[in-house]
């Protein structure tokens, strides 16, 4: 099939940027999203023009280098899906489609389609570490736990740190991402001993960079691993928590 | 994720963090805590309207029957305590709960402007915001800017046609047989509603009030508290404008 590709274009940072308009010809429905770039960018080699710069590293949805809006919806209109996963049978043929970077004010434009996210590793650093003691790893049914807990907390460790629910959040917010983050380990028992200096930490991060979650809702449904609202619920209920209980350990071990 | 890289600018706050208050005032220095209070307060004034909404149910008794429930709330603790007293009280509490919210509202509006400040240049497609919740900066306003008419209208009298201190079923007879004070109540009435209809789903969220079991409820409650405080509010002045009451 033969498609309409309008791409934002931007050499720099401080660059004017705006929509170039591509052709891509014979396009296989069995390619990915990010193959359809490859395949312009070979064509725009061919001519001379620089290509166009996007992240991509795993191509298999576990990373989260590639995301990209696609058609006004994170990761483009596939449900669950990374960009690189997003098949090209979910689009017709002559369809135009437009592609823009992520935009928030804490994931400054880079190049083209490529953004800068290190505003998520300073919330994941302010979150600190666990206490696990070195050495062989314990059994594993040694630690009893719930199943229903370990399932809530692998659902939320899917989360690859893509940027999709802060770029979906019509208030730029990463609740989604840094609720997902703190719940994986504070549901677990290895993460309970930094719990409650973890969720104060990383909120006031957070809160440094993005905004605020007023319940959209969009995040959930951007997110390519479909992680639930139901992380920013606890997260919430953590925080309240957290602030008493830090402060009867008279702030030890916040991280900032 | 991403990594610093040299060639790239270091990525810089956005948000200035406050001096740290106290506990638990630093609660309500982060947007988490800010939160928070949106939805106890919110709650506070959901509690406000359910009983605005029950005792004005009485214009449909009579003026009687209005006019003493009216001074029944005047009367509201006696003989414990003075006339008035617990009514202000309450108008008191109400009043520190509408505050509060308009200033976290306020100032969550201001840091998500900041973080959020260039839109995208396509369209976007929006799967689960709704229109409700992203119009709760404007349905917010418009029912506080309501609030100040009503008070005017119908508690302080400066814009009511022929005020009279105590007689509440005159008073609003007065005022809603006005065609376009009808429709301007009807109007804000609905404004309040899609502003509840979000609300009081939200609150849920920001109270981390969450459990797989229930969740689908939350929608369905505010579904229908939404009808049933705006259903009867909105069929007051129409009653009115119909001759029903008058
Ligand atoms: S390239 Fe790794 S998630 Fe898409």
């Amino acid at each position: 099939m033969n498609l309409t590709l309008k791409v934002w274009r931007q050499a720099g940072p401080t660059a004017p940027g705006q929509f170039e308009t591509y052709e891509a010809r014979d396009i296989s429905e069995d390619m990915s999203f990010l193959e359809v770039l490859d395949v312009v960018n070979e064509d725009l080699n061919d001519r001379g023009i620089e290509p166009i710069a996007f992240e991509h590293d795993c191509r298999e949805g576990i990373c989260g280098s590639c995301g990209v809006m696609i058609n006004g919806q994170a990761h483009g209109p596939g449900f669950r899906t990374a960009t690189c996963q997003l098949h090209m049978r979910l689009f017709k043929d002559g369809d135009s489609i437009t592609v823009e970077p992520w935009r928030a004010a804490s994931f400054p434009l880079i190049r083209d389609l490529v953004v800068n996210r290190s505003a998520f590793d300073r919330i994941i650093e302010s979150g600190g570490f666990i206490s696990v003691n070195t050495g062989s790893a314990v059994e594993a049914n040694m630690i009893p736990i719930p199943k229903v807990v370990s399932d809530a907390a692998m659902d939320a460790a899917e989360c690859i740190g893509c940027g999709a629910c802060v770029a979906s959040c019509p208030n730029g917010a990463a609740s989604l991402f840094t609720a997902a983050k703190m719940q994986h380990l504070n549901l677990l028992p290895q993460g309970q001993a930094e719990r409650w200096q973890r969720t104060q930490s990383m909120v006031e991060t957070m809160e440094d960079f993005f905004g605020s979650c007023t319940s959209h809702g969009e995040c959930q449904f951007a997110c390519p691993k479909g992680i639930s609202i139901d992380v920013i619920a606890y997260m919430n209920r953590d925080y309240l928590k957290s602030m008493s209980k830090n402060r009867k350990l008279g702030g030890q071990g916040l991280t900032t | 994720m991403a990594t610093q890289s040299s060639t790239e600018a270091a990525v810089r706050p956005v948000n200035r963090r406050p001096r740290p208050m106290p506990w638990p005032l630093n609660i309500y220095q982060t947007a988490v805590g800010k939160k928070w209070v949106m939805a106890i307060t919110g709650l506070m004034e959901i509690g406000f309207l359910v009983m605005h909404m029950l005792g004005n149910l009485k214009i449909y008794l009579g003026a009687s029957a209005l006019n003493h429930y009216a001074e029944g709330l005047r009367e509201f603790g006696d003989p414990f305590a003075p006339r008035e007293a617990v009514l202000w009280i309450l108008r008191i509490g109400l009043l520190v709960a509408v505050v509060l919210h308009v200033h976290a509202a306020f100032s969550l509006w201001r840091m998500n402007r900041r973080t959020h400040p260039e839109s995208y240049r396509s369209k976007r497609d929006y799967i689960a915001a709704n229109w409700a919740s992203r119009t709760m900066r404007w349905t917010g306003p418009i029912v506080l800017l309501f609030i100040f008419y009503h008070l005017s209208d119908l508690t302080f009298g400066g814009q009511n046609p022929s005020f009279q201190n105590g007689e509440v079923y005159h008073n609003v007879v007065a005022s809603f047989s006005r065609p376009s004070v009808a429709a301007f109540y009807v109007i804000a009435n609905l404004a309040l509603g899609v502003h509840l209809f979000h609300g009081a789903w939200s609150m849920f969220q920001s109270m981390g009030i969450n459990s797989p079991q229930y969740n689908s409820l939350r929608r369905v409650f505010a579904v229908l508290l939404t009808i049933a405080i705006i259903g009867p509010n909105i069929s007051f002045p129409i009653a009115v404008q119909l001759g029903i009451v008058g």
